[in-house]
């Protein structure tokens, strides 16, 4: 789809996955909220076309003025920035507004089971007014949830929200990404909100898509603009596998493992870690006189030059699992850095995802 | 105590409301949410009748409303009815004076609901219409409510406009205020006082009923 805007063109051609979470991210103006406006209908992007599934929502290709189906026909759910409660109707009259709208052979979930899993049935009776932000949102979510969308559009849902309203919310978030399986297109702009949701992840940048893939593919290309450069780093799967004697928590990933400050998880729990190129550190032989207790064996695949002056982006294979790091130029020609040599690579620090 | 004009008084404020009410929606609406070209210029129109003086308001309308204006012999080739000194007229003009009154209130309850509350309701599945119905009126309602109440009253009071379009026909077009100032002008003043209590009761009761709707609304 393409909108033209007197400061701003966006144009993109992008085919999404059915399934999951998707993630358009992008820094302000890339055009991220526009691009999922226009899916929801909310904007209309001349000459456009956008289809879900066998649903063909908007065709007005090649100027014919044509098929647009009106927001209140698309079987999606929005969540906006803002919480956009009705101010008139108490929580639970907001979510029924939802519910009603959907015919009832397709309704998936029940109004009580939503509230449950969204953490909001002690609010029902409330009216929006009485509610904090993070729970208003939270609310908002639900309503979405009991239209029986087919899928489910989220604009910066937590950006309005304090660091804690937030990390109250992710876990819902995840939640709702692993019980309902409906797709969820999400932008942000938030690098923490993507390693944690995405599956898979759209990189905007002035009006384009300049990456689409699978969420570990597109972190750990090398090749980025300098935009998305500072915060490269990859995010690794792993399984809590056991608790240290000495209060730290070992997490295993087909390449290697990774040793955390103690986490309370059970045993067998999936947990995401951010790692980022900047606290990756490369070295021939193992260090066995390094106070750096994570390191795995690695290949190199490419270099690249970075926007960091006298550095170099180093994408490294790890057992099929990828991993950047960024070292300086001096240190690469000293190690004769170079793809298909075997390393290993030190994990300085491992962001948990959950 | 002159019950026709009383009479009068309230069939012209009620029907003013009444008729006021979807164009004042509609316009409101378009000013709050749409902005246009020219738009600063009709907010300025709009504005208009509350600082001119309702003489030149009245001079205007009846220039506009004469015998020979094209809009006078429209009305009459549609109604076989005139515009100056009937009641049609006097409901004519007051339907214009009655704007600000009508359309500023609601522009602001409009201007209040954020774009979100309303596209959430499109996405939620409800059409324009709906949306309309369901989520626009009832947040804008104590807006709406306060807008019909100042039209309502004023309309009761309103003179000046009332005296140069209408005259002073009883049972056409003499109001309660124009019957007010007939007999404080005769020296009636024992009728001139029951009548201007009447209307002092009667615009606080308007005010503060349909405040208390907006209220009991908002609160819900």
């Amino acid at each position: 789809m393409r909108i033209e805007r007197r400061d701003f063109t966006l144009d993109v051609d992008l085919t999404l996955p059915g399934r999951g979470v998707t993630v358009l991210f992008g820094h302000s103006g890339s055009g991220k909220t526009t691009c999922l406006r226009a899916m929801a209908g909310l904007e209309r992007a001349p000459g456009g076309y956008f289809a879900f599934g066998t649903q063909v929502w908007q065709d007005e290709a090649s100027g014919r003025q044509g098929h647009f189906v009106a927001p209140h026909r698309r079987a999606l759910g929005v969540v906006f920035q803002e919480a956009s409660l009705f101010a008139h109707l108490s929580v639970r009259r907001n979510m029924q507004f939802g519910e009603q709208r959907a015919p009832t052979s397709e309704r998936r979930f029940a109004l009580a089971e939503v509230a449950a899993l969204l953490g909001i049935t002690p609010l029902l009776d409330r009216s929006p007014g009485q509610l904090s932000g993070g729970e208003r949102q939270r609310v908002t979510i639900a309503r979405a949830i009991l239209a029986a969308p087919q899928i489910l559009l989220m604009d910066e849902p937590l950006a309005a929200l304090d660091l804690k309203r937030k990390l109250e919310i992710l876990p819902y978030l995840e939640r709702l990404q692993r019980e309902l399986s409906l797709p969820i297109i999400y932008v942000s702009h938030s690098p923490d909100e993507v390693a944690r949701l995405a599956d898979h992840l759209v990189l905007l940048d002035q009006g384009k898509a300049i990456a689409s893939g699978p969420l570990r593919e597109v972190l750990s290309r090398i090749d980025l603009p300098a935009a998305f450069a500072d915060d490269a780093g990859v995010v690794i799967e792993t399984r809590l596998a056991a608790q240290e004697a000495d209060d730290l928590t070992r997490l295993e990933f087909p390449g290697g493992q990774i040793l955390v400050s103690r986490r309370d998880e059970p045993i067998g729990t999936l947990l995401r870690c951010r790692i980022h190129a900047r606290d990756v550190s490369l070295a021939l032989v193992p260090q066995v006189h390094s106070s750096i207790l994570n390191s795995v064996e690695a290949t190199v695949v490419e270099l690249a030059s970075t926007v960091t002056p006298g550095h170099v982006l180093v994408r490294l294979d790890v057992v099929g699992e990828p991993l950047l790091a960024r070292i300086t130029r001096r240190s690469a020609d000293k190690l004769q850095i170079r793809p298909g040599l075997a390393l290993k690579a030190q994990i300085k620090a491992v962001a948990l995802l959950a | 105590m002159d019950w026709q004009a009383l009479s009068l008084s309230l069939q012209l404020a009620a029907a003013t409301a009444l008729l006021l009410l979807p164009f004042a929606v509609w316009l409101a609406r378009r000013l709050a949410w749409s902005p246009f070209r020219g738009q600063g210029a009709i907010e300025a129109a709009i504005l208009l009748p509350l600082v001119l003086p309702p003489t030149v308001l009245g001079y205007y309308l009846l220039l506009g409303f004469g015998g020979a204006s094209p809009l006078a012999e429209l009305y009459h080739a549609l109604t076989g009815r005139a515009l100056v000194f009937t009641f049609d007229g006097l409901l004519a003009a007051s339907l214009i004076f009655n704007l600000p009154f009508a359309v500023q209130p609601m522009q602001r309850a409009f201007a209040a609901i954020p774009r979100e509350v309303r596209e959430a309701a499109w996405v939620s599945g409800l059409s324009r219409w709906q949306t309309f119905l369901r989520v626009e009126l009832p947040l804008a309602w104590p807006g709406i409510a306060a807008a019909l109440a100042l039209t309502f009253a004023h309309t009761l009071g309103e003179f000046g406009v009332v005296l140069m379009v209408g005259g002073s026909l009883p049972g056409e077009t003499r109001t309660i205020a124009i019957a007010i100032y007939d007999q404080a002008q005769a020296f009636n003043d024992s009728a001139a006082a029951g009548m201007s209590a009447l209307l002092l009761v009667l615009s606080f009761i308007a005010v503060a009923l349909v405040s208390r709707l907006g209220r009991s609304v908002t609160g819900r």
